[in-house]
């Protein structure tokens, strides 16, 4: 087991040299920033001194290592524009889009469970036709798409229409409390309100992956033997459904969460943009616009990381799921 | 002892493709989906000739006209604007047509695109085996393991902008996932003994490869394809909208919806709006034909 | 007949499927007493399996029973009964027992889980004195430390150990009739004979009625009160086992204990009865067995009634003979 993560943990640091290099090749040979940074007459000399004190006339090997060397200790050099330190940036906004990711997979997995499990137990209903194609629907939207029509639908229209409809917050995050020294807003009403259309925006997608996977997978529990056994021992439906069928749902569709989270991630970029959120999302798109080279690939690194570390985390969390799998590897 | 030979029987009165299409219209919400895809397809083809207003020429456009209502008629009455006009006086219409075109267009290219490329990796790490599947399927599994968005975000930044570099954006964030379909295909067909007897027939590697493995792959990348097609469509709307996809002078409707954001809060939303109803048309027709669609080519359901 | 133990009337088990009607269960008539022990013997497709689940109502669509089947419990019409009450009944006075131990017990929850939810689910008794009850079922069935099999889960028992949980389980209400369908099949031919010892053991002990559904004449001739054969969704011959194994009257009933071998068959042929059965889609007209039998006569294209042609043993033959 031990052996296992340490191969993993090998694995992962290679693909993030690899990243590195690619990730590095391409920005810093393209793009001039000085040119962001400076009025349009500024003189030659005036764009040396910029360039030497960004580092940007070294030789590219050289300025490759004293990349990697900065990497390795958690320093990205600074943001071009806002001067703070790069990684420093990315950590301030990260418990935002945590905030909204995890919003989002509670929603989704709230909302589409249910939904999922109905549709699989009684599939020729009107209900689960409906919700079906709605699945269809929500995964095959664009997430920028159904924040739009959120928007529309309940910051403008229906507060429009209906004399004393709420109108719903359609941008930036709400009012935050500290937790443990991060900064969140899901503890106050305020905050949970800003929250909500984001939230619900981003879990479109993954609930209706959910819904699949968990008809899906209650059609095919649903005719097994113990099933119909534990019907013979008399026990009631609710049980069988509640306990029987949800145990075995639980395993594929807490391993699809786990590896569609790091996806959920990296959509919130395009929920952050529309809703304006401050999170990393926001952050990368701004920087990519801005060719804010160390803000993106301190990003690059923070993702990737957090994906290999999210993939082993779905590993272990199935092993203890899933009774059989934990049991053999004890054995072996 | 004389060997009786039974004769032949066919199994079925139709054709695969006669039993594949009469599947396929049991579905009414598939058939609607297709009727969507041709829609959205005869609109992108034929946006120049069917377009009340060329959105592009400049000089046609009268800036009092701007961001009025749909239904409203032009003030020199030469046209009614049916859905409007945005913040530079285009003909909401006109615009859309000319943006489902781009959308379709770098859509339908990119998956043509990462398709070929796919499948032919994705069919010589099959029938190579041994290192250079290995080493092939190690990158696919690289490519796949990150999120496209990101992926694309990240290679449009260094390139810029321009339609090119988004098609070249999207094969890159796609071919992975032709390759890897192909190779599962193949793979099962590897093992079957028509490519037995074809390599004791010393027939070419690229000939069994091609002319006999391809065909049997054919179903479950057909079904792959149209969900691909989808996903690339809806991949450069969210591009576009981001600001790093098409340029502004070839709006596609991502950009188009991009474009009318600001408008939303004030109350003129049929900027966004529209073009917005004409990507989903588009996406979802898509996805529901080719949802039915697998069920139909299902492997288990053509035998 | 008194109204104490089990009387199937006219059982019509029909499942309605796109390709056409299949009559898994075509007019079934037999009568469980209490504590008697019933052998149901056919091939598979015969219907027993069908006749089993119909007796505890879980036929799933396209299955039903058909109407004017009749089966009477205790005095009790269960195929009209609410389904509340079905479900009172199941697992409390009429248990089941199914034929792959390996699929039967859920493999992602405990032993304990799953045989206290047993206990719950029909009396109101505390987690505690619910675990006690399982305990003591699998004491009962013979299983070796069975507080840490408790906590165990179900792929780390053999097959013949799951068997006995099952068992265990079924008998944790102390029901009045057990439908155990094929319970030794799965099982090493070891194991078979102590889990048939067993159950042996706990029916007359307890006084359960038993119906042991099986393929495998053999198995239930040691067994059984009294058989019943089946085949292709009627019984053929039924009546005292000693008279079925000894004198069948029916064509196939003879082909079946021909068919198994012995010490006197031992260096001869194995006899088989030729042919395969029907299809329950296409039933023929007349009587089911007549493709296959060696006796067969026009009159077979009329479906003969099953009737007494020595006391107690029934057989639905126009030429049936001691």
């Amino acid at each position: 087991m031990l052996v296992y993560i340490i191969r993993r943990l090998m694995q992962a640091g290679l693909v993030m040299v690899v990243m590195s290099v690619l990730v590095f090749a391409g920005i810093y040979l393209i793009g001039d920033p000085v040119a962001m940074m400076i009025s349009p007459d500024a003189n030659e000399i005036e764009r040396d001194a910029v360039r030497a004190s960004l580092g940007l006339d070294q030789p590219i090997w050289r300025q490759y290592l004293v990349f990697v060397g900065d990497a390795v200790r958690g320093n990205f050099g600074k943001s071009f524009l806002a001067g703070q330190s790069a990684m420093g940036l990315i950590f301030d906004r990260m418990p935002a889009t945590m905030e909204l990711a995890i919003a989002s997979l509670i929603l989704s997995l709230g909302i589409g469970l249910p939904m999922g499990v109905y549709a699989g137990l009684r599939p020729n209903a009107p209900g689960s036709k409906a919700i079906m194609t709605g699945s269809i629907l929500g995964f095959s939207l664009p997430n920028f798409w159904v924040g739009l029509m959120l928007i529309m639908l309940f910051a403008v229209m229906l507060p429009d229409m209906i004399p004393g409809w709420p109108r719903l917050p359609a941008s930036g995050r709400g009012s935050t409390v500290d937790l443990l020294g991060i900064k969140v807003s899901f503890l106050t009403g305020d905050g949970l309100l800003h929250l909500l259309l984001p939230a619900l925006t981003l879990s479109f997608y993954k609930g209706a992956l959910i819904v699949r996977l968990a008809r899906a997978t209650a059609r095919e529990v649903l005719p097994m033997d113990y099933i119909k056994f534990a019907r013979a021992k008399g026990l009631g439906e609710p049980r069988i459904v509640g306990v029987h069928v949800l145990k075995n749902i639980m395993i594929p569709i807490a391993t699809v969460s786990g590896l569609e989270f790091g996806q959920t991630v990296a959509f919130a970029v395009v929920t952050e943009t529309v809703f304006s959120w401050p999170g990393m999302g926001k952050l990368l798109i701004d920087s990519i616009l801005l060719l804010d080279r160390p803000v993106v690939v301190a990003y690059l690194v923070v993702i990737v990381f957090f994906f290999v570390i999210l993939n082993l985390a779905v590993d272990l969390l199935y092993s203890v799921l899933d009774p059989r799998v934990r049991l053999e590897s004890r054995a072996t | 002892m004389t060997i009786a030979l039974e004769p032949v029987v066919a199994a079925r009165p139709q054709t695969p493709l006669q039993r594949v299409v009469s599947d396929f219209c049991e579905s009414r919400l598939a058939v609607f989906g297709l009727v969507l895809v041709a829609l959205s397809a005869f609109v992108a083809i034929f946006a120049p000739w069917i377009s009340p207003q060329n959105p592009f020429d400049i000089a046609g456009l009268d800036l009092l006209d701007a961001k009025v209502p749909p239904g409203t008629e032009a003030s020199d009455g030469r046209m009614v604007y049916w859905l409007g006009t945005d913040g530079q006086a285009r003909d909401m219409l006109s615009a859309i047509f000319y943006g489902m075109r781009i959308s379709l267009f770098v859509g339908v290219v990119s998956v043509v695109a990462a398709l070929t490329i796919g499948v032919v990796v994705g069919l010589v790490a099959a029938y190579a085996g041994g290192k250079t599947d290995a080493v092939l399927m190690r990158i696919v599994d690289i490519m796949l393991s990150f999120p496209a968005i990101l992926v694309a975000l990240i290679l449009l930044s260094v390139m810029g902008k321009g339609i090119d570099k988004v098609l070249i954006s999207l094969i890159l964030v796609q071919w992975a996932y032709f390759a890897r379909a192909a190779r599962g295909a193949a793979l099962v067909e590897r093992n079957k003994e028509y490519v037995e007897a074809a390599t004791c027939l010393a027939l070419p590697p690229s000939r069994i490869v091609f002319r006999h493995m391809l065909p049997n792959c054919m179903p479950s990348l057909i079904v792959i394809a149209t969900i691909t097609l989808a996903r690339a469509i809806a991949l450069e709307a969210t591009l576009s909208f981001l600001g790093v996809g098409v340029p502004v002078t070839q709006p596609s409707l991502g950009m188009l919806i991009s474009n009318g954001f600001e408008f939303l809060l004030s109350g003129r939303y049929w900027i966004s709006f529209f073009p917005g109803v004409a990507l989903a048309i588009a996406i979802v027709g898509i996805n529901l034909a080719g949802d039915h669609l697998r069920d139909v080519l299902n492997p288990r359901n053509l035998r | 007949m008194t109204g104490a133990g089990l009387s199937v009337r006219n059982l019509r088990t029909h499942f309605f499927t796109k390709e056409g009607v299949a009559r898994a269960v075509d007019g079934v008539d037999f009568d469980v007493a209490p504590g008697e022990i019933l052998g149901l013997v056919g091939e598979s497709g015969s219907g027993k399996t069908v006749t089993g689940f119909s007796v505890l109502g879980l036929i799933d669509p396209p299955g039903r029973i058909v109407e004017q089947s009749s089966i009477r419990f205790n005095g009790e019409e269960l195929t009209t009964a609410k389904p509340e009450r079905l479900r009172a009944i199941r697992g409390s006075e009429i248990a089941m027992i199914f034929q792959d131990p390996m699929m039967t017990l859920n493999p992602v929850l405990r032993i304990d889980t799953q045989m206290i939810e047993t206990v719950q689910a029909h009396v109101k008794v505390s987690d505690g004195e619910a675990r006690q009850r399982a305990r003591a079922a699998l004491v009962q069935v013979g299983i070796p430390s069975p507080d840490e099999r408790l906590r165990a889960y179900p792929h780390q028992f053999s097959g013949g150990m799951r068997q006995r949980v099952a068992i265990a389980i079924a008998l944790l209400h102390r029901p009045k009739l057990i439908v155990a369908d094929e319970p030794t099949t799965a099982l090493d031919v070891t194991i078979q004979g102590q889990i048939l010892f067993e159950m042996q053991r706990l029916c007359r002990e307890s006084g359960t009625a038993l119906i042991w559904i099986t393929h495998d004449l053999a198995v239930v001739a040691g067994l059984a009160d009294r058989i019943a054969v089946m085949y292709a969704g009627r019984i053929v011959e039924t009546g005292r086992t000693a008279d079925i194994v000894e004198r069948p009257m029916h064509p196939y009933t003879k082909g079946l204990i021909g068919s198994v071998p012995s010490q006197n068959t031992r260096g001869h042929r194995l006899a088989q009865i030729p042919g395969m059965t029907p299809s329950l889609l296409k039933l023929p007209a007349g009587c089911a067995f007549k493709a296959r039998c060696p006796i067969a006569i026009d009159r077979c294209n009329e479906m003969p009634a099953l009737e007494a042609h020595r006391d107690g043993q029934l057989a639905r033959c126009w030429r049936a003979t001691a």
